[in-house]
């Protein structure tokens, strides 16, 4: 057995768990809030194995050096964040003997492993550029996807505050979640039919970037296009619609609004260090060392850029009189958003100006 | 008194001294660092006349395109209102700083005082519990057990027989935040001199040559004060593919005639000399260039020697009688279909030598001999001829940088980890032991605080608490 087996394992689990904490969310039954942790806990150990196994792969075949785990692209870097997602959830889980939040946060775990198959991006193990043979970089990438699980953490529990906290349909707060959970609906489903369309077998950014939405926004037929748009504007407006629904399913359960706060600073004031530190200052020091210039402000150094400006924002909007609660969980959500954009945004709709270094 | 109005010096410090005004411009410079994301910086006019055409159709384009370039879009993390609203948020965070600190100084380096009776209400975390004994009995344990969790208390006894312990812990972790603050304004110190005295250069050296300058932008020279003379420039690559694996710089620095370094630069491992760095950038054929032919020829005896030879000229293998010269070369030898050989890139990605041999004016044999290949070192009569290099054909670009600011920017960097660390992860917390006389026993009150994670405080606490009502018995 290699390691892609295992990790095929993994995946059909989390999605699984996923399943599971969703049905435990709605049925309220304990047995099935046991069997999503249980399912949960079990891939999480076949893809701890996996990617150990596909470490050790990488050096038999002469492309890694032994010390170089497998964080190398974007196949294996999506693969970190679960892994990462998923020990961070299962922290909470037990620190707060809490399963509700496995409802909210296994999606994200699944949305970024669907993303992987839906775009069918390579999943070979592949030579390493020049550019990328640095520990800086390791130690960049890895502390990155550290803070980005912790900021997806504080996403997911940020949504269920907004979901809790949201009277009406007109309330601006209201209006913001159920916009963005429709958007992210709206995204998979895009996803979706790209792939069911053309089986897609991009291996690269660029021509990810080139089937990407062609079987919605951007087909061929004008009548399919704006046909998908109205689409889009009618899944955003029935989550906008119903969304109050959801508010009495997390209202069911014992999570206060303010441990949900609490949760999503805690998870920031973690993410938040490790950001600055592994994402801006290590990938200045990578860039430093490789090219001789520390900061060239390039689209994906600025959206990193503006992702902690944003994080700051909230850390700062926090201590304001008259900005508690509902406003600054606004802001975790859009900081989630960005954090999204300067990994997948950057590469499929920016211009990809940032390519690896002019040897590549 | 009459309240006067505020000058307008007092409303500008204030508005300076404002999170909300540190708020909008996090806003403010994350909404337009967009822009330069969207459109690219220091292009080609016409590559961004296109987008703006995609972007607002035929007819708007070029009026966006001179709206954008009279906004400075097109180079905008270098155009004065940029940089303003990067100068006010400086502005901002040093008046904030200033504004605060001697408050938080205070805060910080404060010893700490008995609790007077009124504020007790107002500490956020109480616990109580009856001891055995009077007050002066239990004074020993209870410090004790407030030293085993790392507090060592101040006593102040109180008029009816009781006392009060009181301990404070990382008073000077509320400075985190400032320290915080302080490393951007050096990050920002050491990017303004970069900025103002750095210089970024690119330097081309051919094999075997020296140069001692480099150009700096629009093909101005810049004299480095020093030579520096690539020995070899090489590419790895992995296995049999065309990947490449590792850029290989062998550099020599001269100085007043000497050899005062020498260093491989490799991609990730630049040469820091002079207060110059230089990085392997790029690298190429130079057309026209004549190089050697670096060989290593062992003959059946087995002595093995290396010699360079030019295109044309020949040589013996050593021991033997056979005299081999060299006749043809490319740089990235591969074979169609049918057999025929042919060059597939001008660079040297699979460098191959043709050698006739001959023995006594009779030809003996000829054929590729590939670098990449050591199966065709070895000739049909058992000698070996490895190629080991075609040496002084190629150049290697190095980028030359240098930036006496940099120092600042890893300092400030440094800082930062620390501050955040201070402000994220420790507290000041603050504990007062409250005993008062309850008939035989004594009335113990803890009361505790800390400014952030108070429930790891508070667990400890109450860890602090069961152990001393386990060891009582009222
Ligand atoms: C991007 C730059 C900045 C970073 C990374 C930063 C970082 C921080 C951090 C980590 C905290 C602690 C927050 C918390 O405990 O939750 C903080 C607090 C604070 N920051 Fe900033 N800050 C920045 C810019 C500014 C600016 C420009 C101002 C100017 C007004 C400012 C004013 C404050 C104040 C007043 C506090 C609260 C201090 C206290 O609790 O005593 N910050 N900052």
């Amino acid at each position: 057995m290699d390691s892609s087996v295992l990790f095929g394992i993994a995946t059909i689990g989390y999605m699984l768990s996923m399943v599971a904490y969703i049905t435990y969310l709605v049925s309220r039954k304990e047995q099935v809030g046991a069997a999503a942790t249980g399912i949960t806990v079990a891939s999480f150990i076949a893809q701890t194995i996996a990617f150990m196994m596909r470490w050790v792969e990488g050096y038999e075949m002469g492309l890694r050096s032994f010390w170089r785990p497998p964080i190398s692209n974007l196949y294996e870097s999506l693969i970190f964040f679960v892994w990462c997602l998923i020990l961070g959830y299962l922290i909470i889980e037990f620190r707060y003997r809490n399963r509700s939040f496995g409802a909210f946060i296994t999606p994200l775990a699944g949305l970024a492993l669907a993303f992987i198959e839906m775009t069918g991006m390579s999943k070979e193990i592949q030579p390493l550029l020049p550019a990328l043979q640095s520990n800086w970089l390791l130690a960049h990438v890895t502390l990155s996807f550290i803070a980005y699980s912790t900021f997806g953490l504080s996403f997911g529990t940020a949504l269920m505050y907004l979901i809790e906290k949201t009277e009406k349909r007109t309330e601006p707060a209201y209006i913001f979640w159920t916009v963005s959970l429709g958007v992210l609906v709206v995204l998979l489903l895009a996803m979706g039919a790209d792939f069911m369309k053309f089986h897609v077998l991009a291996s690269t950014p660029e021509e990810m970037k080139s089937y990407l939405f062609r079987a919605t926004f951007k087909s061929d037929s004008g009548a399919v296009s704006l046909a998908s748009w109205a689409g889009a504007a009618a899944v955003v407006a029935l989550v906008w619609r119903y969304g109050y629904l959801l508010k009495r399913v997390v209202a069911s359960f014992n999570v206060t609004a303010g441990l949900l706060d609490d949760v999503t600073y805690k998870a920031i004031a973690v993410g938040f260090p490790v950001f600055t530190l592994g994402g801006l200052i290590f990938g200045a020091i990578w860039a430093d060392q490789a090219w001789g210039v520390y900061w060239s402000w390039d689209p994906k150094e600025t959206w990193s850029l503006i992702t902690w400006l944003v994080y700051a924002f909230y850390l700062h909007a926090r201590l304001m009189r008259g900005w508690k609660g509902r406003k600054v969980a606004v802001v975790a959500v859009v900081g989630f958003v960005a954090v999204v954009f300067t990994y997948l945004g950057v590469n499929l709709l920016l211009s990809g100006l940032h390519s690896y270094g002019s040897l590549g | 008194m009459v309240e006067r109005k505020k000058g307008l010096v007092d409303r500008i410090w204030d508005l300076f001294a404002s999170v909300k005004f540190a708020v909008v411009l996090f806003l403010l410079i994350a909404l337009t660092s967009i822009i330069g994301t969207v459109i690219e910086q220091g292009a080609e006019p016409e590559k961004n006349l296109m987008l703006l055409k995609r972007l607002f159709g035929d007819s708007l384009a070029p009026s966006a395109f001179r709206l954008f370039e009279s906004l400075g879009f097109m180079d905008m993390y270098r155009s004065w209102w940029f940089v303003s609203l990067l100068v006010l948020f400086a502005a901002n965070l040093i008046i904030c700083s200033l504004d605060r600190l001697p408050r938080i100084w205070r805060l910080a380096t404060e010893p700490i005082k008995p609790l007077s009776p009124r504020m007790t209400g107002s500490v956020p975390i109480r616990r109580e519990v009856r001891l055995k004994g009077p007050p002066e009995a239990v004074r020993e344990r209870l410090e004790e057990a407030l030293s085993s969790i790392g507090f060592k208390a101040g006593y102040s006894p109180d008029e009816d027989g009781g006392y009060q312990l009181y301990s404070q812990k990382g008073g000077y972790t509320r400075l985190g935040v400032y320290i915080t603050h302080l490393s951007i304004i050096v990050i920002m110190l050491g990017a303004v001199i970069g900025i103002f005295f750095g210089f970024k250069g690119y330097m081309p050296i051919q094999e075997g040559y020296t140069a001692d300058f480099a150009y700096g932008r629009d093909d101005t020279t810049q004299s480095l004060g020093f030579a520096i003379r690539c020995d070899d420039f090489d590419v790895e690559f992995y296995d049999m593919s065309d990947m490449p694996k590792v850029f290989r710089s062998r550099l020599t620095v001269i100085r007043d005639g000497r050899e005062v370094m020498k260093k491989v630069v490799e991609v990730n491992s630049p040469l820091r000399y002079g207060g110059y760095t230089f990085y392997q950038s790029n690298y190429g054929m130079v057309p026209d260039a004549d190089g050697y032919f670096i060989l290593k020829v062992r003959g059946r005896t087995g002595k093995a020697v290396t010699i360079n030879r030019m295109l044309g000229e020949s040589f013996v293998i050593p021991g033997t009688e056979i005299v081999g010269t060299i006749r043809d070369f490319s740089p990235a030898l591969a074979m169609d279909d049918s057999g025929k050989t042919f060059t597939y890139s001008n660079m040297m990605n699979n460098p191959a030598v043709y050698i006739e041999f001959s023995e006594g004016g009779k030809e003996r044999y000829a054929g590729w001999i590939l670098r990449r290949f050591p199966s065709t070192w070895r000739l049909p009569d058992g000698n070996v001829v490895e190629l080991v290099d075609y040496w002084g054909v190629q150049y290697t670009g190095l980028q030359v940088r240098k930036d006496p600011g940099v120092w600042l920017v890893y300092l400030g960097s440094g800082i930062m980890t620390l501050g955040l660390c201070i402000a994220f992860f420790m507290s000041h917390r603050r504990v007062w032991v409250l005993v008062g006389r309850e008939g035989r026993h004594s009335a113990v009150t803890v009361l505790a605080s800390a400014n952030k994670n108070r429930q790891a405080f508070e667990r400890k606490i109450d860890k602090l608490v069961s152990a001393l009502s386990g060891g009582s018995d009222g």
